[in-house]
Order: C-alpha cells, then structure tokens, then sequence
C-alpha cells in the first residue's frame, strides 16, 4: 500500500463508515431464567393440546391443528432458546431463507404428485 | 494476434522471489497437511483436482476409444457403464464442484475482502480431508470392480437390479458432499463478516459475488443430495420399499431429491468460473466490468431461479404433464440471468483496449462456447423438444460444452490469471497460448458431431450404436486425442514454471484488486496491515495514478 | 465452533482473550461469525431431514388408511413423555447458556449435566420403543408381519389393536413403508442426538475446568442452537408420527 498509516482503531465511522465489520451490535441481550421457564412451560403445555386434540374428532382439521401447534413450538424455540429475536437481521434472513427453501422443496415436488397418480390420493 | 501486451514484470537480472511467504513460511509436510493458512488449503486442493482430473479424462479417453467403432469390441457393455459412471462421479463430484472455489476461491477471497483467512481455518482444513476420503472411497469403489449406474443413481437401476459397489460410491459422495458444504459455509461467512473496512458488497469483485451465490447453492442444495443417497443406501442394504414400487414407493421420488441438488450443481460449478471470467475480462479490456450491479444480482439470480426448475431433467421420467409444463416455463427464466452476464461481458469488451494473454485466450473460448451450450439448454428446456432429444448426445454435447467449453476453460483461464499471484512465477506464454488454441480446437471438434448425434438419435450411454453414426464418432474421438494434448501441456509447462518460470512481481497483468497489490507469492497472513478501501472495484483510474506515485522496489 | 468470546462490555477493548483468533479483528467479529456459521450449518440440516418429511407428506397421502393404523402402533404416553423430556432437556440447555454467560461455572457444568441425564432419558426410551417393535414384527425387512393389520381381531392382548378396523392385505403392506419412515427419520433424530451427547460430555468436561465461565461462551452457545434444533426436529416428527389418527374411526 501507498499510505502506511498505523490506525489504532480501523473500526470506527471514520474509517469504516459502513460499518462492515462490526455491524448491528446483536447478542449483548440476556435472555433471563424467568424468560425461559415461561418458554418452558408453553412449550409443556402445547404438547399437552395437541395430544389431546388429537383424541378428538375434528375431521381434517386434525392434522392442520397439530401441525399449527408444533409450528408456534419451533417458532418459540427459534425465537427465545435459539435467541433469534435478539440477533442481527442477517441471522433472520438466514434462517428465513433455510425455511423458505424447504417450503420450495416441499411445494414444488408436490406440484408434481398432486397432478398425477389420481387414484392414489 | 496483436503482440501488445500488458504484461509488466520488474526486471529479471535483478528479480527475486520474496524472502518471506506463505510457502516458506514454515517447512514440513506436517505443516502443509496440517496447515490452516487458506493459501496452502487451496494449493492441496489444486494438486489433489488434479490428480483426479486426469483418472477421470482416462475414462473419458477410454469411452471415446470404445466408440470408435459401432460395436461394442473394446470392453463389455456392463464395462462400458462403469467407464462413464466413473468418468461422470469423478468430473462432477471430485473435480467440476471443487475447481474454481475449493484451489482459486479459497486463495483469493479471503484476499479480496481484505481479511487474514477464511472464517473457520480449521473447518477448511477438514473440507480438504473430507474431499480426499471421498476421493479415496471412490478409487476404492473403482479397484474393487466399479459402479455402472450412471452418475445419476437413478432409481430403480442402483437400488434393485444392480449388484456392484454402489454403497462404496455412494459413501464417497456423501462425504465429498460435506467438503462442499463446509468449503460453502466458510466463504458465507468469511463475505458477510470479514470485509475489510470500506469493503461495501458493491465494491467487491465479481468474484467473490458468484462465488457467494455459488456457496450459498452449496450450503442448501447438497443436504438434499446427502439424504438422497442415504435412502438409496437403506433402500440396498435393509429393502426397506421407499423406491421400491412393489412395497409402495416411486422410484420418481429419489429423482426428485438427486435432482432438487444436482440441478442447483451445475450452477456451484458454472458460477465460480464466471467469477473468473468477469476478473479476466475486465483486465485485459483495461475497462471496468459493465453493469456491475446487474452481473452481481445475476449471480444471485441464477443461484435463486436455479432452485426452481430441477424437473427439466425428468421430463420423460413419469413426471405429470402440468409440472412438466410449470419447470419447463421457470427453465426459460433461469436462462435470463446467465445471458445478461454474456451480455455485459460483451459490453465490457467494447471500447476496450484488448490484448491477448492466454487467460483472455480462454476467456473468449468461454464466451463462445457458454453461448452455445447455454442456448442449447433452452432447447432442451422447451418440453416439445426435450422428448426427442433427452438422452441423446445432444444433451451429452449441450453440458460438455457448459462444463468443458465454459467451466473448464474459465478455471484455466483462472489458473493462468492466478499462477503468477499464487506462485510468484509466471508460465511460458507462447506455450500456454498453444495449449489454449489447441484445447479450444479439440474441444469444438470433440462436441461439435455430437450435437449432430443427438439430433439424428444417437441415444447417449450406449456401447453400440448403429454404424450411421460411425464417421461423426471417430471425428467425435479424434478431437478428443486433441483435447488430451491441449490438457497435458499446462500440466507439464506449469510444473516446470515453478523452478525456471520468470519472477512475477506484484501485479504482472497490472490488475485492479487487492490481490495484486500485495506480494507474489503472499505472506501468510495476506496483509501487512488491514487494507482501507476508499475505492471502487475495477478502478483502472486509481490503479494508474497510484502506480505513479509508487516507488518500485525491487525483490 | 471453537472460536468467539462474548463481549458484555459496550467498550471494544482489544484484550486479547486466549482464545481469540488472529485472523478474527475483534472478538465480537470472531463470536458474530462462529454463531452464523453454526445457523448455516443448521440450514443444511434442514434440507437434510426435508427430503424425509416430504416422503412421508406423499406415502402418508397415499396410504392413509396403513399409515393410520400403523400410527396407533406406537406408543402414545411414550411419545409425549419423550417429548416432555426433549423439551426440559432443552430448557436445561438454556439455562446453561445463561449461566454461561454470567459466568457461573458450578451452575453451568449442572445444567450441562441434567442437559445430558435427560437426554440420555430421551434415547432409554426410544430403546424400549424400539426393541418394542423388533418384537412385534414391525422393524421392516425380511422379518415384518402384516399380520395385526390384516387380523386384529387376533390380538387381544393388545387392546389397541384389537379395537382397530382390519386393513385389506395390500393396504396392509403399506404399514412397511411407515414404519420404514419412523425408523429412519427417529433414527437419524436419535443418531443427532447421540452426537450431541457426546459432544455434551466433552462440553461438561471443559466447563467443570472453568473454560467458559470467563467470557468465552460460544461453544455453550453454539451447541445450544445445535441441540434445539434437534429438539425442534423431534417436535414434529410426534405429531406426525404419534398422532395421525387417534380418535375413534367413524
């Protein structure tokens, strides 16, 4: 390089205006105790429903409600034991983007299937 | 040719390579094999593609010499299917995933985004072992008998009907599966969070963007795979029904898995070689890459549209005529981003001050030639056509001329570029242009007859074939002995460029990017101090003036 | 994975930490960059485990009325235990990321451990699950018998069976094919976590010789993420597996 300067900190506004390299200050909140036993005990109690749902006769909304429930679980446990709402947005987008793509996997392979072997449906 | 060249090297009477680099920085084979410094991962990497580039170019030799004549005389026809399934495993899998982001990838982008190394140096070190046992694995299934199910596995050939080592071959990908997983982890990681100060997204070479779409292709792509082949593995071993249709499976369903990644692939192989092709380009024009935005939202267009057509290759496979119809209209879009990249290559090029080094050698070749295998994949893409034409030569002709006509000459083009970067020597030019010249000669008189093949009906993985076909094949293998020649000559001139190659100094090319401002071969740890970028990419302005002001030193 | 510290001060100090990697300009980069790492990692097993959801989304579509029956072969109680398990082995992981973080190594190394226990209840259970089915002729292969499915009236003992609806013997036979589901998808669950509770001990190790009750979480951290995914994993694979058709058919 041309210029060599020492920069004791190359990390401030002046040099880094972007903020590249230490962008959005995430993980400095502390999920407490209490925040995870109310996680907990959401995470009991939605098992508790869908067993019990499931001894009840709901036609097809059987299926839909247990999936519903063990969506919001892994929602909860994304969010709170996994510390997701306290992360960078790049680590949103991330698991936004694995989530996404298996929906794509899921989708597009069953446009497949759903228009053909009639009978077997 | 014109004989103006940018080639810029210090003075050679006086010329030395430098004292300290990464090469010997520390001695031992125990400090190479159990190094974590990016640059020596990705010089293993290149010795050990190598290697397997040629075991496979055997088969494919071999291949070709089979079909010399419409019978089936050189070997049986079960022989036969292991050639070109062990021709296809090791380009695909040990050689074409690899090539450009595992050797050239792992050197550059760390340098590139100004950082030390790559995110996780250890992880990288175990993508490279990952890669090798894998490798292993697949010579192992090699010796012991081979494998003739065709690269693809496809159900229910590899799962019932077959009694050869397809457990052996499918291990080896799977864990040559997690080399690419890790190698794609590490350069996420390393873009997104280890950019020099100043290092915006929009100021990075193309490079590294392909080579993030390509990661990120990797990453989410090659899971799918793994499961694939884990349930063709149960599926042998337990009977447990899954393809099974007598026990209540569809077969179609492993294509659907092998092909959600294997469609995603030849982007992970194609992508980093147009990386390559947007630093090669824009140097030897003397010119910034047109539409810089557009080539890098086409990177990651082309990894995002390339997660949704799959299907195209199962067209005739039992495939529902409506989803047919839905991948073949997504397969027309998947094409758009690929062509604006041709596009604004071409751009580039115009009003370009061009000189002719090998590296633009191949990077024309690879213009030319991605043109046509590209467009001829939107044949194929078309339904109507696709039924006549799939499983013929013409689609064997339409990926060679993608894969070989387009990857392979961009991850010369890239290892020329690089060599000097990587080695601190420069390669005999006037040969590397003969090899150049010669690999494109046989290349086009290798693949051209077999578009013409295929078209005619030729079907493709045939140890015979009616005699009609017999001139257009032994053209086919003739160009293939070309092709050899032209592929063996790098290998031997850039060997002997180590000892007696010319010293290359810093920036030989006089190339913009962070790479060429530091020394040939770098230190360890790339930089001195962390670079400040206040600059854009491809900025031939500011190269010109801070040369002027630089003092060359000599050494 | 084995490199970031966590850096509770706002001031960026350049303490260099022991485990601080050169190549890393500040620790927060270092720590920022193991944790996203890991969620890439995640992703990948993601598209893994899709592969066999959407198996069995078609084969439970296409043999409803097998995969029903079948469903009712396993085990409620043992399931929703289980999943009680997973969930407090989870709830256990937390807390010890937590402790982790206000560096109290006695409470860490606990929760690691009860981590482990109730994992290693997890797996206990799925063994009697398992060598449940082995004896009932339900591991597929050359020993599975369709007989309860086509015959349950021949089961007595088994008031489960008893109670359910005789399947035609085609149908019958696809109960393989759940069962094929719920051995490789349980299976490969439980393979996750075995690695993890060998990766626990080691963790456990280190943090009764006070590596992370100094600043340097990541590894606690990491491994968390690890271990909720596969407790996300488990959380679906119940109902779907468990829990298809339990209400009395019409």
């Amino acid at each position: 390089m041309a210029h060599e300067e020492i920069h004791s900190d190359v990390h401030t506004d002046a040099f880094d205006p972007s903020n590249v390299t230490n962008p959005e200050h995430a993980q400095h909140h502390i999920v407490t105790p209490m925040q995870y036993v109310l996680v907990y005990v959401t995470l009991l109690v939605g098992t508790a429903i869908t067993v019990l749902a499931a001894y009840h006769d709901m036609g097809v909304w059987n299926p839909v409600v247990a999936l519903f429930i063990a969506c919001f679980k892994a929602c909860v446990v994304v969010l709170f034991f996994m510390h997701a709402k306290y992360q960078s947005r790049l680590i949103k987008m991330t698991i936004g983007s694995g989530f996404f793509l298996f929906i794509v996997l899921i989708t597009m392979t069953l446009l497949d299937y759903i228009s053909r072997s009639w009978g077997m449906w | 040719m014109s004989a103006h060249t940018i080639v810029s090297l210090p003075d050679q009477s006086t010329a030395k390579l430098p004292k300290v680099n990464y090469i010997n920085a520390e001695q031992g084979i125990l400090s190479w094999l159990l190094t974590g410094d990016h640059k020596r991962i990705a010089m293993l990497y290149l010795i050990s593609i190598t290697f397997f580039f040629f075991i496979g170019g055997a088969f494919a030799g071999l291949i070709r010499f089979e079909l010399l004549t419409p019978q089936s005389d050189l070997v049986a026809a079960d022989t036969y299917n292991k050639f070109f399934t062990m021709h296809g495993i090791i380009m695909v899998f040990l050689f074409l995933v690899p090539s450009v982001p595992a050797t050239i990838g792992n050197f550059l982008i760390p340098i590139m985004v100004g950082a030390k190394d790559l995110a996780f140096p250890k992880i990288n070190l175990l993508s490279w072992y990952l890669y090798v046992a894998g490798g292993i694995l697949t010579l192992a299934a090699l010796v012991l008998g081979g494998v003739d199910t065709g690269w693809t596995f496809t159900t229910p050939l590899s799962t019932h009907y077959l009694n050869t080592h397809v457990l052996t071959a499918a291990t080896a990908i799977f864990i040559a599966g997690f080399s690419s997983i890790f190698t794609g982890l590490n350069f996420i990681v390393t873009i997104h969070r280890m950019r020099a100060p100043g290092m915006t997204w929009f100021r990075m070479p193309l490079f590294v963007w392909s080579h993030y779409a390509a990661s990120l292709l990797m990453v989410l792509g090659t899971p799918v795979l793994a499961i694939a082949i884990v349930l063709v593995a149960l599926e042998r071993i337990f009977g447990i029904g899954v393809f099974d249709p007598a026990k209540g499976g569809d077969p179609l369903l492993f294509q659907h898995l092998f092909w959600f990644y294997s469609h995603p692939a030849v982007y992970i192989m194609i992508l980093p070689g147009m990386g390559v092709i947007s630093e090669v380009i824009s140097t030897f024009s003397r010119k910034r890459v047109f539409g810089y935005t557009a080539v890098a939202f086409s990177s990651v267009a082309i990894a995002l549209f390339g997660f949704f057509v799959w299907a195209h290759h199962m067209f005739i496979m039992g495939v529902s005529n409506y989803s047919a119809l839905v991948f073949s209209l997504l397969t027309m879009l998947v094409a758009v981003p690929s062509a604006i990249k041709i596009f604004n290559w071409a751009f580039t090029l115009q009003k370009g001050s061009i000189t002719f080094e090998t590296p633009m050698l191949y990077a024309f070749g690879f213009m030319g030639l991605f043109t046509i295998g590209g467009l001829t994949g939107v044949f194929l893409g078309s339904l109507g056509m696709d039924i006549h034409l799939t499983e013929t030569y013409f689609i064997v002709a339409h990926f060679h001329f993608v894969m070989v006509g387009g990857m392979l000459m961009a991850f010369l083009a890239g290892v020329h570029f690089w060599w000097p970067k990587m080695t601190g020597r420069m390669y005999p030019e006037s040969l590397s242009k003969l090899a150049a010249v010669t690999t494109f000669i046989g290349f086009n008189l290798t693949f051209l007859p077999q578009f013409i093949l295929g078209y005619m009906g030729m079907p493709r993985r045939y140890a015979a074939y009616p005699p009609e076909y017999q001139v257009l094949n032994v053209l086919s293998t003739a160009g293939a002995t070309v092709l050899g020649v032209g592929y063996m000559l790098p290998l031997l001139y850039l060997g002997w460029s180590l000892k007696y190659g010319a010293i290359a100094g810093n920036n030989p090319w006089q190339a913009t990017g962070l790479e060429w401002q530091i020394q040939s071969p770098p230190l360890t740890e790339n930089f001195t101090e962390t670079p400040i970028i206040d600059y854009e990419a491809y900025d031939y302005e500011w190269l010109e003036k801070k040369t002027k002001d630089e003092v060359t030193t000599v050494g | 994975m084995d490199n970031a510290i966590v850096d509770t001060h706002e001031v960026h100090e350049h303490v260099s930490l022991p485990q601080h990697r050169h190549h890393f300009e500040t620790e927060e980069q270092q720590r920022e960059a193991g944790s996203f790492g890991m969620w890439l990692f995640l992703l990948t097993e993601i598209m893994f485990f899709g592969g066999m959801f959407f198996a069995y989304l078609l084969y439970r579509n296409w043999y409803y009325d097998a995969f029903a029956a079948a469903s009712n072969q396993l085990n409620v109680p043992m399931g929703a235990a289980n999943t009680a398990i997973l969930i407090t082995s989870g709830f256990f992981m937390a807390i010890g990321v937590w402790a982790a973080e206000m560096r109290k190594r006695k409470m860490l190394v606990w929760m690691l451990v009860l981590t482990t226990v109730f994992g290693c209840a997890f797996i206990g259970v799925k063994y009697f699950e398992y060598k449940e089915k082995y004896k009932l002729h339900h591991i597929p292969g050359n020993n599975f018998s369709i007989a309860m499915f086509v015959s349950p009236q021949n089961y007595p003992q088994y008031p489960d069976t008893y109670a359910e609806k005789p399947l035609m013997p085609d149908m019958a036979q696809k109960t393989q094919v759940f069962f094929f589901l719920y051995f490789a998808m349980t299976g490969m669950h439980a393979l996750h976590m075995i690695i993890g509770i060998g990766l626990l001990f080691w963790l456990t190790w280190r943090a009764w010789r006070g590596d992370f009750s100094s600043g340097y979480v990541a590894p606690i951290e990491n491994f968390g993420l690890y271990w909720h995914f596969v407790d996300i994993v488990w959380l679906f694979l119940f109902p779907l597996l468990y829990l298809i058709n339990r209400h009395p058919l019409n």
